[in-house]
Parts: structure tokens; sequence; C-alpha cells
């Protein structure tokens, strides 16, 4: 035997069981106590700045261990979820609830803690009104969710690209540019003549636009208040449609498909250079594009004047074994404080309606946004915000419907069979 | 006394079946339950949905597409390993390297090499002058990446078993065939394949399996919002997205039990058609 075989085999063997441990790294830990310690899952999606809080929480609580488990895009967080409390076990303790999904919760009700039972009717008043009533069933005996936030809208701009392109940058100026989503258009093919470049372009892609349109039109969009989809009889769902298209008719559409990796990349790129940002968005920003990019992203006023999309709710579901505890963990979490320092950390717009008038809020100014007033911006519209009904199949319906719309943007469907498509795709989904 | 294979095929196998045709009898909602009965109508359904068939093309086609060429260079590998190499053990080891890696690892890293705007791909093409591809877009360019997936992974742990086969095979008839003066080629038709075919059988129905379950490499190459879907247009959907599209984002349980079991029967009868056709292979006399 040569002795370079000897070595060979046992070199081999250890190349081949390493990169076999590390494909089977990673893996979730499942809630535990023991000796009175109690650990709290605590599940999110995108980016709900708790990390200080849970700190502050474990030193208050030296019994509490709190960790989170975050999911980037928010379509295969709720699948997820769904899945979890379908099966009786896997979800958090704590859970975030969103806007597309708490109707749908709501019809098995049974599933999460009735907050009532532990008080949450007291601390009412710490949330508007219609937040809290979202979160509570139909004869008002159960409410399985409290408020974290609500997504007031505003519009995200690069700065930078703005002035190469030849535009005005300062924000009440931009803001002046499009009082109308047309106005955008417009704005966006002087971008488009300014700039030069064929890899910039002016907006992300059709869907963020799109849903930010349809959120602003009206107290419904896929379905009505009886649960019944109302996709074409709604006028509101075909001209945020048809407007979003424009867009990429136009030419103004870096196609980027929302949460995907190159969608991140673009952040930092500049491969667009605006985005449609809620309050939420404008922490999700930051993290990717990263603080080399600090001060080259600007926030103004949103075509359309306001609106609200996104936001969501706190809820225990009943398959946690540590209930009690879960629910104090909520319960601090989305007090004023808490939904204040949430702010700070990542802009989600509090849905506690005494902070409006406090100067933390009120004034605040987001330093990685050019010291952009986010409270000036966000917080003026977010007492008048009106609650909008989505159905329980809102998200399946809202993928069918985002997914017809990438085909015509790819250029895979004309804009007719698109929304034929969308149509079709929508009735199937919300069976 | 019963075998045990019998008690664990019973709580793994038969109970999964027969709850699953149960269940796909029923208007099942995920959160809210059993909506009442049904009979056969989700399967009436299923037989008039497009999009049910759309995903079975995508997973016959791209079943094809990854299988043939990966059983063929497979074939030709494990020839290669059979013969006197230096250092045996290391080749024989290596190509099952891609085996071992995490699929997810796998799917993850082509799909930023395929990448539209950053990818390593595009970046290739682009120095001969092509421009860059959205891989997703097209059904071609996507069908190529995931059986691309599909093979890196599969092609050398195929490679080995038919290795081992290859070694099994008695060196007499190669000698007797040497004395005959059948040449290289004559020989691998009529003695090699011959004498593999229960290799071969087993090798394609596990790949029949593997590929009808097809999975992971297709969701994985479509990140971001709505990874299920398969791309705008289903162009890469398969069966068995399909499947936990209807059950988890449509949380249509009995309508997703009705695909499983669908899915089920198709396996058979493509598993059996299979092995009618390898029984074919003339056996080594």
């Amino acid at each position: 035997m040569h002795s370079r075989s000897r070595w060979l085999l046992p070199a081999t063997v250890l190349l081949t069981t390493a990169s076999l441990t590390a494909a089977c790294g990673g893996g979730g830990s499942a809630s535990s106590s023991s000796g009175g310690k109690v650990t709290l899952r605590v599940s999110t999606f995108g980016k709900f700045g708790y990390t200080d809080l849970y700190t502050q929480y474990m030193k208050d609580h030296p019994n509490v261990t709190v960790v989170e488990t975050a999911e980037g895009d928010l379509g295969k967080y709720n699948t997820q979820l769904i899945q979890r409390i379908a099966a009786g076990s896997g979800a958090g303790d704590v859970v975030a609830i969103e806007e597309g999904q708490v109707v749908n919760f709501l019809q098995s009700a049974d599933k999460f803690v009735n907050l009532q039972k532990f008080g949450s009717n007291e601390l009412k008043d710490n949330w508007l009104p219609w937040k809290y009533t979202n979160a509570t069933t139909a004869d008002g005996k159960t409410t399985i969710g409290l408020g974290t936030d609500v997504g007031g809208l505003a519009m995200c701009y690069r700065k930078d690209l703005f002035e190469k392109a030849g535009l005005p940058t300062d924000r009440v100026e931009v803001g002046k540019l499009w009082p109308t989503w047309d106005d955008y258009i417009a704005t966006g093919q002087k971008y488009q003549a300014g700039i030069k470049d064929p890899k910039a372009k002016f907006v992300d892609s059709a869907t963020n636009t799109y849903n930010s349109i349809l959120m602003q039109s009206g107290d419904h969009t896929y379905f009505d208040k009886s649960n019944a989809l109302v996709i074409e009889s709604n006028p509101a769902v075909k001209s945020a449609w048809d407007e979003s298209l424009k867009m990429v008719d136009t030419g103004l559409s870096a196609k980027l498909k929302a949460f995907s990796p190159e969608w991140n990349a673009g952040f930092k790129n500049g491969s667009f250079a605006t985005l449609a940002c809620p309050a939420w968005m404008t922490g999700y920003i930051k993290d990717q594009a990263g603080a080399a990019n600090t001060g080259k992203w600007d926030i103004t006023t949103v075509p359309g004047g306001g609106g609200n999309w996104g936001g969501s709710w706190l809820g225990v579901p009943t398959q946690s074994k540590h209930q009690k505890e879960a629910v104090e963990l909520a319960k601090f979490l989305t007090t004023g404080q808490s939904q204040l320092a949430a702010f700070k950390a990542a802009g989600n717009l509090p849905s506690n309606p005494k902070l409006y008038s406090e100067a933390a809020l009120k004034d605040a100014k987001n330093e990685y946004f050019n010291d952009a007033p986010v409270g000036e911006l966000f917080v003026a519209g977010a007492a008048n915000l009106k609650p909008v009904y989505l159905g329980a199949k809102n998200q399946p319906v809202r993928d069918a419907v985002e997914n017809a719309m990438r085909s015509v943007e790819g250029g895979q469907r004309s804009a007719a069979d698109g929304w034929s498509e969308a149509v079709k795709a929508a009735t199937k989904a919300a069976k | 006394m019963v075998s045990p294979f019998f008690l664990l095929f019973a709580v793994f196998g038969f109970f999964p079946l027969v709850y699953t045709a149960w269940v796909s009898t029923h208007d099942w909602s995920l959160l809210a339950g059993d909506q009442g009965f049904v009979g056969l109508g989700n399967y009436r359904e299923l037989m008039a949905d497009g999009d049910f068939w759309n995903a079975m093309l995508n997973t016959v086609a791209m079943f094809v597409i990854a299988t043939v060429p990966q059983l063929v260079l497979a074939m030709v590998l494990a020839q290669l390993l059979n013969s006197r190499l230096r250092g045996a053990t290391l080749w024989r080891m290596g190509i099952l390297l891609p085996n071992v890696t995490s699929v997810a690892a796998v799917g993850i890293i082509f799909t930023m090499m395929l990448s539209r705007d950053f990818g390593l791909f595009n970046w290739l093409l682009g120095h001969v002058g092509v421009d860059p591809i959205a891989w997703q877009d097209h059904r071609w360019s996507s069908w190529l990446a995931i059986s691309t997936m599909v093979d890196w992974r599969w092609t050398g742990y195929n490679a080995l078993i038919l290795l081992a086969a290859l070694q099994s095979v008695p060196t007499e008839i190669y000698e007797a065939a040497r004395i005959d003066g059948a040449k290289a080629w004559r020989t691998f038709w009529s003695i090699t394949v011959p004498m593999l075919r229960p290799t071969l059988i087993f090798v394609s129905v596990v790949a029949t399996i593997g590929g009808t379950q097809l999975f992971t490499e297709p969701l994985l190459f479509n990140p971001g919002a709505n990874s299920i879907g398969g791309g705008t247009t289903g162009q890469f959907q398969t069966a068995a997205m399909y499947l936990i599209q209807q059950a988890f984002t449509g949380q249509r349980f009995g309508y997703a039990a009705t695909v499983a079991w669908v899915l089920f029967l198709f396996i058979a009868v493509f598993s059996a058609v299979n092995v009618l056709l390898l029984r074919r292979i003339r056996s080594a006399e």
C-alpha cells in the first residue's frame, strides 16, 4: 500500500462527515421550562424592533428567557403560522398576527387565548378604537390580539439618484412633484430620461405600488364585509391594477420581486429610486441599504394623500404551555412606552393614540433618512387612519393577484390576459 | 405473531393512506376542520383543474429532463470508477459529496448563481455577449435550472449504486466474452446492462419517486413573495408544491388530500410502467 493512500481514506471520511454535520446545523428550539425558568418564543415577520425590549423584560423578569424567530417574507410567515396553529404545535408563545390574517384567525378564535380573560378590556384606550375591535370577534366576547403598529403611508426615495437625474431633492419639493399617482408616473418618466442608465429604474416593481394604491382606496379591497369576493365589482381593485401597470408600460419598473434577494440587493445598489413605504418599511430599508448608504434615502409624502397599509397584533395561541407568562409579555410589548421604543428601533408607527401628541413621537426625526421628520410624515395622518377590511382569504387572493401582475410585468402575459388570470386565480383562491 | 413490518406499515403507511382518502371526500378547512362530506366532488374538480395539470406537466417534464441525463451520466461514471484508478476511494467518496450537501444549500447557492442582475451565470454569459437571462421567467430556463440542481445532487449517488452492481458481475463472464472476441461496446450491451437490470430498476423507481416529489429545489429557486406559486405563470410549480399551496396557503385540506391521492396513484402507475419497460431489457443468458 502506498503511504499516500493510508491517510487518504481517513481524510476523505473526515471531509464527508464534516459536510454532513454542516448540513445538519440549525433547527429551532421549542419552548421549555426547567426549575421555574420559562422560555417564551416570539414569532414575528419583517422587523418589529423588539430586541432592546426583550433585554429589558428579561432583566425585570429573571425567570423568563425570550427568544425571537423572525421570518422576512410575510406570505411565508402567514402560511407557516396557519400551519402551526392548525397542527396544534410549533407556533410561538407570542405570535404576530398581520392585518391580512386577523379575520381568518377570528373565525377560529378558539385557537387563541381570549385576552379579555386577562383584562384586555381595561386596556382598551391604549389603542385606536378600531385597532382593538378589529382583533375582537363580532359578538365582542373574545379578543385575540393586542395592537402593535399601524401602517401610515409615505414615499421613500433616493436623494442622490434624484439629483443625478436632475430632479429636485428637497423632500417638500419632491412631495409637490406627485399629488396624484399619474404625477408620480410622469416624474418617473423624467427620472428615466435624466438618469440615462437602463439599470437604474424609478420604482422597484409594480406590486408594491399596487398594494399602496389599493390600500388607499376605500374601506375594503378584495372582499366586502360579508366576506364575498368583490374583485370584479370593486372598481378600486381594477383601477389600482391599471395605474400600477402604467409604470411597467412606461419602463419605470426594475421588475424585482418583493423580499427576494435581488430586491434586497437593489436597495444597496440603487436599482430603483423610489418605493412606497408604510412606516414599517423604513426599518427594512435601513437594514437592507446598510450603513454605507446613510443619508442617501429620504422620505416624503405619498401620492394620493396618505393611507393605511399593514400593522399587526400580538396574540397567544392556546397551544402555548406558558399562556399566562406569554400574555404578560404581549401586554408589555404593546404598552405605549414599548410602542415608542419599537418606533425608534424599526420605524413602526404606534397604534396608541395617546402617543400621537407626545413630542417624542410627533417631533421624531429619522437620522438614517437624512433626518426626515418621520413623526410629522406618519403621525399627522395616523389619528385619521381608517381601517381597511381584509377578508379571511385575503392572503391567498393577494398572492394570486400579485402573481398575475408579475406575469404581466415579466412580459409573459398581456395586461388584459393578466387581469382575467388575476380574476380567475383570485376566485379559485377565495374558495 | 404479527410481523413488526406489518405493524409499522399499518401505522405509518396504511393508516395515513386511508385517512387521507377519507379527508379527500370532505370539504375540509385547515383551521375550521371538517365542513361536510362532498363525495367525489374534490376529484371531479381536480380533474378539471388546469393548474393541477400544469403542475403535473412540469413535474413529468422536469423528471425526464433530470433523470435521463442523470442515469446515463451515472452509468458512465460507474464504468470509469470501476476501472483501475489511483486513489479510487477518494474518487468514489468524492462523487457522493454533492449528495450529502443539504438540499437547501444547493437550492440557495444555485439560485444565487442564476440571479438575473448579480448572478455568476449571467455574468459569464455577458462576456460572450448574451443579454442577462431572467432564469425564473421562462419555462425552458427554469426547467433546465431545476433539473441541473437535481442532477448535481443525485448523479454521484446513482453512480455509486451502479458501481456496486458492476462489481458484483462475475469476472468469468467478461473473460469468456473476451475469449469469444467480443468488443467493449458489445460486452457492455450484452453483459453489463442485462446484469445490472435489477439495479437499474431500483435506481429508476427511486428516481421516479424523487422526481414526482420534487419540491425544495423549485421552491428555493423562487425566493421572496409567493415562492410556492412556482413562477409568475406557474411555469415551474410541481405537483408537490401545488399540494402544499392548496393545503396551507389556500387552506383547503380536503382538496389537498385529493391531490395527494391522485399523485399516489400516478406514482404507482408510473413506477409500474417503468418496471415493465426495464423488464424488456434482454436478460443475460
